[in-house]
């Protein structure tokens, strides 16, 4: 049976892993599991923007390059690892603006090389990304210069479902941003909170929400695995455990504190077990 | 009736929506104060459809958050809030940062979808509740999304105000130029000056920025507040459930 460890043993060095934001179902036990496995050089994107879990990636060195439209710990303030890292030089940023990020995985999902997308013209972030072309709109009888933005195909996408069934569907309700990585990535790795019988895609209330099995890579069930996140309806944003975090990790120090006690720990119990 | 900071910054934002006719208002994370304006402006007029893109419950869209700028891409978002770590003279927002690419000063978190929508939405108001040389600068240190554009480039609308903690200022786009259009109580044409990194045009006389009335405080701090206590619930209690101002009198 998988587990949170042994799905993050199938990501190797290097892979370019997509994550969702804090309120979009992020698989906290699977970034946790990363850490553990000491994975490094990851290449990481935030769709459309980073918080607790890239942190805590970038913090243990896990991370060789970030794209990402923003990262931020909500009402918990700057992401402190992540804004050490950039100071320090460790990681290297790119980046982007929301929308862009799911162009270039909806992109992916087509199949297609690229696609435009308005707006961004005249900003500097534009100017840091020589992947990005302007064109003329070739439609268009007069000038209209517009956006176009490579596709995006990352290995992995990391997420956390709700349920997953018999037929290895996993459930995430709305959040369909969650689906569109999943269909954008190579393979996806997906962490739950439990396994229920039969199958989504047969029951009309379930299948709008679900994400097809043929997207899916590995499953595994981690009770809690969106925590700090919410998940859902079902439980809530933990702003204390958040808060304590970002005024640990304030200290490279603090941090490795952090990390033995809620991270690390796992590895000596289960050795010890 | 005497009224906190955040309640007189509500009524005014609510009163610049409400200067033109709207049918749809997006309300990005973490934005309490144009919450609560627009919850102001829909309690009075019902057909106003809201989406606030952080409610747990109730959220509005189904497709995820890219349902935000594909809505903003058709020209289906009349108004959306902008602010920044930095905002210059011309109305350029910084979200990136200070010093050199990417922000080797004082990192911000990132220009989250503001190169898009300010561009795409017909009408954006700005709100930066710190009015300080730090953050009203005469020229951004990095555009995250700029305040006017080339002519050709399609751009359906530009920053309408910028709201801050010391006063209204109204963003002529043709010009590329704010004007003082009023002053918060206890600042002048002259605080707002020394506080203020870019140069700006004042008329000759600076109205006040009208105090909310009792009516707006009470809805604000009645069905507005109960609106608003699932998404900010520390706001809530922070702003709306202060002390009463005989109270506070007593005290």
């Amino acid at each position: 049976m998988e587990t949170p460890d042994s799905l993050a043993a199938r990501v190797p060095d290097g892979a370019l892993v997509a994550l969702p934001p804090d309120n979009s179902l992020p698989s906290v036990e699977l970034a946790k599991a990363l850490v553990r496995r000491g994975a490094r050089a990851l290449r990481v994107v935030g769709v459309p923007v980073s918080g607790f879990a890239t942190d805590i990636l970038i913090g243990a060195g896990c991370v060789a390059e970030l794209e990402t439209s923003a990262v931020s710990l909500g009402e918990a303030g700057f992401a402190p690892r992540f804004t050490a890292a950039l100071k320090a030089g460790t990681i290297t940023l790119r980046d982007a603006t929301c929308p862009a990020i799911h162009t270039r995985l909806q992109a992916s999902e087509k199949g297609v090389p690229f696609m435009p997308l308005r707006g961004i013209i005249g900003s500097d972030i534009l100017a840091h990304r020589p992947d990005w072309k302007v064109i003329a709109n070739p439609f268009a009888a007069g000038e209209d210069p517009i956006v176009l933005l490579p596709a995006l195909q990352p290995d992995f996408a990391l997420f956390h479902a709700v349920m997953a069934d018999e037929a290895g569907n996993v459930w995430v309700g709305r959040r369909r941003e969650c689906a569109t990585i999943a269909h954008a990535s190579r393979a996806a790795l997906v962490t739950v909170e439990r396994v229920v019988p039969g199958n989504f895609l047969e029951d009309e209330r379930l299948a709008s929400g679900a994400i097809n099995a043929t997207y899916i890579e590995a499953v595994a069930v981690a009770e809690r695995g969106a925590r700090p996140a919410a998940l859902l309806d079902e439980y809530g944003f933990d702003a204390a455990y958040v808060a304590d975090y970002a005024r640990m990790a304030r200290s490279e120090a603090g941090f490795r504190e952090w990390l033995d006690r809620e991270v690390l720990a796992r590895t000596a119990k289960v050795a010890a077990e | 009736m005497s009224h906190a900071t955040e309640e007189l910054l509500a009524v005014t934002l609510a009163r610049l929506i409400r200067a033109r006719p709207l049918k749809h208002v997006a309300v990005g994370a973490a934005s309490p104060i144009p919450a609560a304006a627009v919850w102001l402006v829909k309690l009075a007029q019902p057909s106003l459809r809201l989406s606030l893109l952080h409610r747990r419950s109730g959220n509005p869209f189904t497709e995820g958050t890219r349902e935000l700028f594909d809505l903003t891409g058709q020209g289906r978002i009349d108004l959306f809030f902008l602010g920044g770590g930095q905002i210059d003279g011309q109305a350029n927002l910084n979200l990136i940062g200070t010093g050199d690419w990417p922000g080797t000063g004082v990192r911000f978190p990132g220009s989250f979808g503001s190169a898009f929508m300010y561009m795409m939405t017909p009408r954006t108001i700005l709100f930066r509740e710190e009015h300080s040389p730090r953050v009203l600068v005469e020229r951004v240190d990095h555009v995250s999304a700029p305040g006017v554009s080339a002519p050709g480039v399609f751009r359906r609308g530009h920053a309408e105000a910028l709201v801050t903690g010391k006063c209204v200022f109204a963003f002529d786009a043709a010009r590329g130029r704010f004007t003082l259009a009023s002053v918060h109580p206890g600042e002048t044409v002259e605080s707002v000056r020394a506080a203020t990194g870019f140069d700006f045009d004042a008329p000759a006389e600076v109205p006040a920025t009208p105090a909310p009335t009792e009516a707006e405080l009470a809805t604000l701090r009645g069905r507005v507040r109960d609106e608003m206590l699932e998404t900010y619930p520390e706001f809530c209690a922070r702003v709306f459930n202060r002390p009463s101002s005989n109270e506070k009198s007593a005290a």
